[in-house]
C-alpha cells in the first residue's frame, strides 16, 4: 500500500495551492513587492524553508526536476530532507545536477552555474522585509514601500562607511528591483546577487512564518545599493577552490584539524564535483590523488 | 426547472490545474509570449474551453469575479458556482478577476479594482478570450520578463487600448494586469509591461 495515499499531490490541498499560486501571480506582476498570503501549517519547523516548500508545492508537476540546495550543498540535512518530501508527496525525478533541474530550492545560494531560461529557482526566505531591522511596524514599513521612501536603508548602509570605512553588510544585501521596490534578496552572500541581475530564469522567494511571497521575473534589473563613492563590490578569494581549483566562486572554510589546519572549497557542492569529473584538481585534490 | 447540466470541469482537477497555472505563470513572468494552456473543460455556452481553464484554476470561494454580458447567464453561473463557488460581482471593480467573453468588450481598465499603494496586490485581473493572439496591429513591449523588447498583435482589443495601458502602467505598483486567450494559448501582460505602437 502506498503510504502516503492520504496526501494530495505535492502535499497541499488544491484549495491552499489556488490561493499560494493567486499570490505568486501577483508577485510576479509586480517585481519586488510582498505579496502576503495565507502561509500554512507544513510538517516541518518555521526556519526549515516551509515559505519555499509552499511556494514550490504550488508550482510543481509531474514532469519537474527538482533540486534542492542548502548553502549551496546538495547533501546537507535541509536540502536531503527537502528533496525527500517531494519525491515521497508528488513522486517527482530529484536531481542535484543545476543543469537538469526545472525548479531548484535554495536556502542562501545560487547556484555557480547560470541559470537559463524556464528554470524557476525558489527562494527560503526568514525575513523578506529588507526594512523590519530599522523600523519594526508593519504598518510604517507598507507605508515607506508605497511612498518609496527608503532613505532609511541609505542611511544603515552609510552608517556602515562611517563605523568600518566601508559598506560591511555581506549578506542579505539590500537590492532594488526594476528601480521601485528595495527587496531583501534572502541571506544570500552579497556574492550573488550580481546573478539575480537579468537573470533568465524565474526567482520566487517565500517567507512561511511571515506569510509573504514576492518575485523578480526574467531579464529584470536587480540592482544592490551603494554609493557612488563606495560602489558595490562582491567577496573576493585569495586561493582557488581546494578540491576543484575554480576560481570566481564562493569558498566555504572547512577546519582540518585541531591545529589551525584548513581549507576553502566550492560552496556549490555540485559545481565542483562537475569540475573534478571534468578533470580539474585544486592542491588538496592533487595531493589526495598523489597519495 | 433548473439545468443542472454545468458542463464537466477539470478531468484531472490537480494535475490540469498545475499545468494551466504553470501557462499562466509562464505568461506573466514572460510578457507577450504564447502559452499553451491545455485544459480539459469543454467550459460552459460562452464561456470558452481556455476561458474555463484560467476559471477553474484561479477562482474559488474565496475569490470574486466579474462575468462580461455574454458569460452573464445562468449556464455559466451555475459553472461557475458548481466548479469553484466564487462570488460573482456585478462590477469590475469589486472583482479578483474579471472574464471577457469573446466578442465582449473589456471593462475599462480604470473601472476595475486597480489596488492601493499599500496593497498593489489587491487589483483585478482580466481574463480575456480574443479572435486571435495574433495578426492584428504590433505592439512593443517592454519592461520586466523581457530581454529588450517583445512584438505582439492580439486580435480584439479596445481601441484606444494603448492609451489605457499607457494610464494603467503610470499607476504603478497599482494597475490591473491582462490575460488574453485565444486558440488554447494565453498571453500575458502584467501592469509592469510597457507597451507602444509599433
Amino acid at each position: 500500500m502506498n503510504a502516503v495515499a492520504n496526501y494530495n499531490f505535492a502535499y497541499l490541498d488544491e484549495q491552499t495551492k489556488r490561493m499560494i499560486r493567486r499570490a505568486i501571480l501577483k508577485a510576479v506582476a509586480i517585481p519586488g513587492y510582498q505579496v502576503p498570503f495565507s502561509s500554512r501549517e507544513m510538517p516541518m519547523p518555521y526556519g526549515w524553508g516551509t515559505g519555499g516548500v509552499q511556494v514550490t508545492a504550488s508550482i510543481i508537476g509531474p514532469d519537474d526536476v527538482l533540486k534542492v540546495i542548502d548553502q549551496g550543498a546538495d547533501d546537507t540535512t535541509n536540502a536531503v530532507s527537502i528533496r525527500a518530501f517531494f519525491a515521497k508527496v508528488a513522486q517527482v525525478q530529484t536531481t542535484t545536477h543545476t543543469a537538469e533541474a526545472s525548479i531548484i530550492q535554495t536556502r542562501h545560494r545560487i547556484p555557480e552555474r547560470k541559470l537559463e531560461a524556464g528554470q524557476i529557482l525558489v527562494y527560503q526566505v526568514p525575513i523578506p522585509e529588507p526594512l523590519r531591522f530599522l523600523e519594526p511596524r508593519e504598518t510604517e514599513t507598507r507605508k515607506m514601500h508605497a511612498l518609496e521612501e527608503y532613505g532609511l536603508m541609505h542611511v544603515k548602509l552609510y552608517e556602515d562607511i562611517a563605523r568600518h570605512g566601508r559598506i560591511a553588510t555581506t549578506y542579505a544585501y539590500p537590492v532594488k528591483v526594476e528601480g521601485r521596490y528595495v527587496m531583501d534578496p534572502s541571506p544570500t552572500p552579497k556574492f550573488d546577487n550580481p546573478k539575480m541581475h537579468r537573470s533568465e530564469a524565474l526567482q520566487l522567494f517565500g517567507a512561511g512564518r511571515e506569510h509573504r511571497i514576492y518575485a523578480v521575473p526574467p531579464h529584470t534589473d536587480v540592482v544592490s545599493l551603494d554609493f557612488e563613492d563606495h560602489p558595490f563590490t562582491i567577496q573576493h578569494f585569495e586561493q582557488p577552490c581546494a578540491l576543484c581549483g575554480a576560481e570566481q566562486v564562493y569558498l566555504d572554510e572547512v577546519i582540518l584539524d585541531d591545529r589551525g589546519g584548513h581549507m576553502y572549497v566550492c560552496s556549490d557542492t555540485d559545481h565542483c564535483e562537475e569540475r573534478r569529473e571534468a578533470g580539474h584538481v585544486g592542491v588538496l585534490g592533487m595531493k589526495e590523488a598523489a597519495e | 426547472m433548473l439545468s443542472h447540466d454545468f458542463g464537466a470541469g477539470f478531468a484531472d482537477p490537480v494535475v490540469d490545474a498545475q499545468a494551466a497555472f504553470r501557462a499562466v505563470l509562464d505568461a506573466l513572468a514572460n510578457p507577450g509570449t504564447q502559452q499553451k494552456l491545455a485544459g480539459s473543460s469543454d467550459g460552459s455556452g460562452a464561456l470558452g474551453r481556455e476561458l474555463a481553464s484560467t476559471l477553474l484554476t484561479l477562482s474559488d470561494h474565496d475569490t470574486t469575479i466579474w462575468l462580461s454580458p455574454a458569460l452573464d447567464v445562468d449556464a455559466v453561473k451555475g459553472f461557475v458556482g458548481f466548479h469553484t463557488g466564487a462570488t460573482i460581482v456585478d462590477d469590475p471593480a469589486k472583482a479578483n478577476f474579471a472574464f471577457v467573453a469573446l466578442g465582449d468588450a473589456m471593462p475599462e481598465l480604470a473601472r476595475c479594482n486597480l489596488g492601493s499603494q499599500e496593497y498593489p496586490d489587491r487589483s483585478t485581473t482580466i481574463i480575456a478570450e480574443v479572435p486571435d493572439l495574433s495578426g492584428g496591429a504590433t505592439l512593443v513591449l517592454r519592461g520586466p520578463g523581457i530581454r529588450e523588447t517583445q512584438e505582439i498583435s492580439p486580435v480584439g482589443l479596445p481601441g484606444d487600448f494603448v492609451a489605457q495601458w499607457s494610464d494603467n502602467r503610470q499607476l504603478f505598483p497599482r494597475g490591473v494586469d491582462l490575460l488574453l486567450v485565444a486558440g488554447g494559448q494565453v498571453m500575458g501582460l502584467p501592469r509592469s509591461s510597457r507597451i507602444v505602437e509599433a
